[in-house]
């Protein structure tokens, strides 16, 4: 093979390159992220998993239905409460701490929403 | 850095998504996914409402602000107060949702002509035209400002990406861009917006903004801010023009109004007494 | 292909490092605009668009004057146009990559410039300027491309190419009207709301874009022995002349119709270009001198084109073909876009002035445009000299 005694080593130093970042990280397991819930109240605006995994479809299907088409600005939980859907009148009126809530899990999965660009977070946590 | 990183590669991604994501928009659009176009204007009328459903508009009375002085002032402040507006104290970057403005340069093209002596100071509040046929809608290219079923014009600041189309297509100036971080400080640390209204978000950089005829407020049974600064002297009046028994009916019915350049098609939902 | 890109004289290596350092100090610039805000630019809220969009404007004229080597050439069978319509095809690349650039650095929210895909509005002539560019940008790569190819390894260009080609044309067209038509709907802005703003758009591409090929022709003339040949420059001239004539009457006939009508908003924003607009107690001037340079200019290079031709003068003729790129720089580059915001429709006067990073970024995307043409141009000609030789 042409260049071998480059090529090889090149290669090698490549691939160790590469993976240097699960070497760097190898035997150490990160933290699961503990988002603290509010003490006040027991139920969402819908189950847990829905909420973790498809908060932000949520988000959105409030904005373009009250933006555009005039929709509701309150909604049910299943057992009757109202709440206002909104992130900044609704949301963060339960989960009243951005760092312990939003922050705990955005963190964790790298994860920057430009939410808080515009919407004001409430006054205590800040 | 970090962001750095992620923006572009979500430029990356986008790019190579839209090839995939490009036959589904197109479907959206088939299907007609929120019509942006206004409603067609009547023939050759200058004036004609849409007949059915919601239409709200205005009346100022013009000379009742000059009765009231400091009353204009205080319906500007109510309203950029209330909607988190910085104030940058420079023209350049100016934002203003609702502002007093002059006779001559409200209305540029009505005659300005041997008019009463008065009407040279008399404060006109100028604000968004909620236009029934508005060319900011028909400029917007992401549907980021589109007409409601209530008339109001809106703004969706998530999806606005700041090509000022908009701008240039508003014959009446009352847009707005965020030219620097509205929820920056000036050279004095003090910031630009000097009160936070918690219940209502600021806007972020690079966005257009303008009036919302205080969409939030009456969907929960209130009245513009404006209106409710004004309301003991009537010289605003809001309502649904459609309504034939609303108050706001009853003015324009009973009170010669002019609305600023009819000619060019707008249909403009604000009518000036002067 | 491409390798040819990487083969060159020192002239070219030097050429190549100085277009990169202007696109590194524009780097720079649009990371300040990026983290400040468009605040950084000279624009306000009564001039909202700036140099930015007045290039862009500018440039897509410029890619749409490929037609005129590209129509004669493939519809015509006019075969002097040979060696010329690859740079022709080459040059509108370059300048719609500077159009989309100009169009990104623009926006206040960059990041979400896709939304035009994710939101298709049919109703916003932006959607549409959107498809038009983006599509002939793929035509004149494929086009170009495929037919130097062919070039390349001896043999005529596949017949597939054709309709491509065909569809180029009109597409050519397509472009700059419909830019045109981001002006010429809105109805508040009385300079712009003209039906000949399309048709003057188009006579002033087909002047300045074959004048800057001419320029470019005539340096690679002096550089390298590529020569595009008499006859094909003595018909150019021709082509420029007159679209550059087409572009006066149009400007003519927009004097007419303000002055003669004597309606106040027509006349406002030729008053301020040419003379200066008085308001309150302050006469607002600042494009006069550009503006009546650019009439004499233009007037002046049409007049030495034919001379040149007549001469059979390069010297002349890069001259004229300069005065003629220039003055309609001025005209569509600055007056067109600043001057329509001037007065703003509650009849304020704001001027406008670019800022040091404005200017710093547009130059380095011109630059970079530049960069793209060397490149393309490089590799077209190597090809062709190599075949020729």
């Amino acid at each position: 093979m042409y260049g071998k005694g480059r090529i090889i080593p090149a290669l090698i130093l490549f691939l160790g390159l590469m993976t240097s970042p699960i070497w760097y990280k190898s035997g150490e397991a990160s933290k699961m992220p503990k988002p603290e819930k509010p003490k006040d109240y027991t139920e969402c605006v819908a189950p847990t998993q829905e909420m973790r995994t498809s908060h932000m479809v949520l988000l959105n299907q409030w904005r373009d239905d009250i933006l555009r088409e005039g929709g509701a600005r309150t909604g049910k939980t299943p057992n009757g409460t109202e709440y206002v859907r909104s992130l900044q009148n609704g949301c963060m009126k339960c989960h009243s701490d951005k760092k312990k809530f939003c922050d705990a899990c955005h963190n964790y999965t790298s994860v920057k929403p430009y939410c808080w660009d515009c919407h004001l977070q409430p006054k205590e946590a800040m | 850095m970090d962001s750095k990183r992620r923006d572009f590669l979500k430029i990356a991604g986008l790019t190579a998504i839209a090839g995939i994501a490009a036959p589904s928009a197109f479907n959206t659009l088939l299907k007609g996914e929120a019509i942006a176009s206004a409603g067609q204007a009547a023939a050759g009328g200058h004036g004609a409402a849409a007949p059915t459903g919601k239409r709200y508009g205005m009346v100022i009375d013009v000379k009742k602000f000059t009765e009231n002085p400091g009353l204009a002032e205080q319906c500007v402040s109510a309203c950029h107060t209330i909607h988190n507006v910085p104030d940058f104290g420079n023209r350049k970057d100016e934002i203003k949702w609702i502002w007093i403005e002059s006779y001559e340069h409200t209305f540029p093209t009505e005659s300005q002509y041997k008019r009463p002596d008065a009407l040279k100071d008399m404060p006109i509040l100028t604000l968004c035209n909620h236009c029934d046929n508005p060319p900011c809608v028909r400029a917007c290219p992401t549907k980021a400002t589109y007409k409601k079923k209530d008339g109001i014009v809106g703004m969706d600041y998530h999806r606005c990406i700041g090509c000022r189309f908009c701008m240039a297509a508003c014959p009446y100036g009352a847009r707005s861009f965020n030219w620097r971080d509205p929820r920056g400080k000036d050279a004095n640390g003090q910031p630009f917006i000097k009160a936070e209204n918690p219940k209502y978000p600021t806007r972020m950089r690079g966005v257009v903004e303008k009036c919302n005829f205080c969409t939030e407020r009456l969907a929960i049974g209130q009245i513009p801010a404006c209106v409710e600064v004004a309301a003991q002297t009537k010289a605003l009046v809001f309502g649904d023009m459609n309504d034939p028994n609303s108050e706001i009916s009853q003015v324009l019915k009973t009170s010669f109004t002019i609305q600023r350049n009819p000619a060019i098609g707008t249909h403009p939902s604000l009518f000036y007494i002067i | 292909m491409i390798e040819k890109a990487f083969k060159g004289s020192t002239g070219y290596w030097v050429w190549m490092l100085f277009l990169l350092s202007i696109m590194g100090v524009g780097g720079l610039c649009y990371v300040q605009q990026f983290n400040y805000g468009l605040g950084i630019t000279g624009m306000s809220r009564d001039v909202t668009w700036g140099v930015y969009i007045s290039q862009f404007t500018f440039l897509v004229g410029v890619a749409a004057g490929g037609l005129m080597l590209v129509l004669p050439y493939y519809i015509h069978n006019y075969k002097a146009f040979g060696r010329i319509v690859i740079l022709g095809e080459f040059m509108a690349i370059a300048a719609i990559a500077m159009c989309l650039m100009f169009i990104i650095a623009d926006l206040g929210q960059p990041m979400r410039a896709l939304n035009v895909l994710l939101h298709p509005t049919p109703n916003s002539m932006l959607f549409w300027d959107m498809i038009v560019l983006n599509g002939y940008l793929f035509l004149n790569i494929l086009c170009g491309w495929v037919v130097l190819q062919s070039e390349y390894k001896g043999i005529k260009y596949p017949k597939w190419i054709k309709p491509f080609i065909y569809l180029s044309i009109p597409w050519a067209i397509s472009i700059h009207t419909v830019t045109a038509f981001l002006y010429c709907g809105l109805p508040g802005r009385h300079f712009w709301l003209t039906a000949i703003l399309a048709p003057r758009f188009l006579a002033s591409a087909f002047a300045a874009g074959p004048a800057l090929l001419m320029v470019i022709a005539m340096i690679l003339k002096k550089t390298t022995k590529f020569d595009v040949g008499r006859e094909a420059q003595d018909k150019l001239v021709t082509i420029i002349g007159y679209a550059a004539m087409l572009n006066f009457f149009f400007l003519g006939c927009e004097f007419f119709v303000a002055y003669y009508s004597q309606i106040p908003g027509h006349m406002h924003t030729l008053d301020y270009l040419f003379w200066g607009l008085g308001h309150g107690d302050q006469v607002y001037n600042n494009l006069v001198p550009f503006m009546r340079a650019s009439v004499i200019m233009g007037l002046a290079g049409i007049a030495l084109i034919f001379v040149s031709r007549a001469k059979q003068s390069d010297g002349l003729l890069v001259i004229s073909c300069l005065l003629i790129f220039i003055a309609f720089w001025i005209d569509k580059g600055l007056g067109l876009v600043l001057g329509g915001f001037v007065p703003s429709p509650l009849e304020y006067v704001t001027e406008y002035v670019p800022s040091v990073q404005e200017l710093g970024i547009t130059a380095a995307i011109w630059a970079t445009g530049f960069f793209i043409l060397s490149i393309l141009y490089k590799v077209a000609i190597s090809v062709k000299l190599e075949k020729e030789a």
